[in-house]
């Protein structure tokens, strides 16, 4: 788990074009919307099509996401349920 | 009709042109056939956060704008014009490459959305909060001309007070290996001093953004007044002195009037010619400049030969960087800059001292 926590971690850096932020600076538990990592809308879609292509996960339903993308520890564990690939 | 005046420059180039306390102090050489422009700190203009999603020509675009407003000792404008032949070209590969890479699936927004042509006057205007008249020109070698004739005409009768006006445009890496195919980048790599004097065909591409507060009023920063402007989609090269001279002709001038003009030569043997007429012809006996040898070729190049112009009439000096012929300039109070490219969309304009 804690590997694809660290790989969640660089891919949200690399995707999202954080470059001001590091693995180190993102803790498990961070929230990733709002006060957190300030990430906003536009980063949900990056992150929803980056759950289909890479974990083989489809999100039907948009608002699902608010829930999955809490934190990187709450992605991680929907991941590991769910991943086809 | 009032009049209009070059109130402000701002410009990031191939050249170390974004401080604008110097004119050309420090060129940087390249022997190369693509040039980059020089990064200005864009942290120190752009948040992080809105900085993120931007490629090249959009924090270009934001920087030469805020370098402008900045000299214009302004904080907002009345509108926002911008010209650019390819738009945010990065983004538009990027998202292309994604579709043809990824079978047409699992596309991503963000660089679609920054892939658009009006992406960086919007950017501008969402920094500035500027909510006034938005256009992008989009007429490959004329583009900046064609925001600069609507800024003018909007100046002129009265609908705005000061525009903020500007030409972009970014390299990419796909674009730049199309236009190597089709011959238009020179075969071998070509130095600074040497490309106007250049034997083969193509240019030296680069990149760019130049922006202007373009204004009604006239104050002790203005660089210098926008006369006239003509642009020719098409122009055969033996009709080119005539054009100048019809040109000069609409504004009560004959040749002996301009006391420098301003070339596009990109070193392009296929294409010089054009330049060559009025530099060999009409203007044999007038100073010469060229700037494409410092900024490069690209749609909107012709925006730093408009930054040159009003440099060098604010500080009434010619670096000896851009100087073509010997011929000493007496008098620097009225300027014609000529541009063309491959031969299509051609554009004169008259800078006039303040």
């Amino acid at each position: 788990m804690s590997e694809l926590k660290q790989e969640l971690k660089e891919k949200i850096i690399e995707q999202l074009n954080l470059e001001d932020v590091s693995v180190e600076e993102i803790a498990d538990n961070d929230a990733l919307f709002g006060d957190g990592l300030g990430l906003d809308s536009i980063d949900a879609l990056e992150l929803i099509v980056m759950l289909d292509k890479d974990y083989g996960i489809k999100l039907s339903d948009p608002k699902e996401g608010r829930k999955i993308f809490e934190s990187v520890e709450v992605m991680a564990n929907y991941i590991a349920e769910n991943r086809t690939k | 009709m009032r009049k209009v005046y070059i109130q402000s420059v701002g410009s990031v180039s191939a050249q170390k042109t974004f401080d604008n306390s110097e004119f050309l102090n420090e060129i940087s050489d390249y022997n190369d056939t693509v040039i980059l422009a020089v990064d200005p700190a864009y942290k120190d203009y752009i948040p992080p956060a809105a900085a993120r999603r931007m490629a090249k020509g959009i924090k270009m675009g934001v920087v030469a704008s805020k370098l402008a407003l900045t000299d214009a000792n302004l904080e907002n404008v009345d509108a926002i014009l911008t010209g650019t032949g390819m738009g945010c070209v990065i983004d538009s590969e990027k998202f292309v490459s994604a579709i043809i890479d990824n079978n047409e699936e699992y596309l991503t927004p963000t660089s679609f959305i920054q892939s658009t042509h009006n992406t960086v006057g919007g950017q501008i205007a969402l920094g500035l909060g500027c909510k006034g008249y938005n256009f992008t020109y989009v007429h490959a070698g004329i583009s900046f001309e064609s925001a600069v004739l609507d800024a003018k005409m909007q100046l002129e009768n009265e609908e705005a007070n000061h525009i903020l006006v500007g030409g972009v445009d970014e390299l990419g890496d796909h674009t730049v290996k199309i236009h190597r195919l089709i011959n238009h980048i020179k075969p071998e790599a070509v130095s600074l001093r040497n490309v106007l004097t250049s034997t083969s065909e193509g240019a030296v591409f680069s990149e760019g953004a130049n922006f202007f507060v373009l204004s009604s009023e006239q104050n002790s920063n203005c660089y210098a007044e926008l006369c006239d402007l003509k642009t020719f989609n098409t122009l055969n090269e033996q009709d080119v002195e005539t054009a100048a001279k019809d040109f000069l002709k609409d504004n009560d001038l004959t040749i002996n009037d301009i006391d420098l003009i301003v070339l596009g030569n990109n070193g392009d043997v296929k294409f010089d010619g054009y330049y060559n007429k009025l530099s060999n012809g009409l203007f044999s006996e007038t100073p010469q400049v060229g700037y494409k040898h410092l900024c490069g070729e690209f749609n909107t190049a012709s925006s730093f030969g408009f930054w040159l112009g009003a440099k060098i009439l604010k500080s009434q000096s010619i670096p000896d960087i851009v100087r073509m012929n010997a011929v000493q300039a007496k008098n620097l109070k009225t300027i014609l800059l000529y541009n063309q490219y491959r031969g299509e969309n051609h554009s004169f304009i008259l800078l006039k001292k303040c």
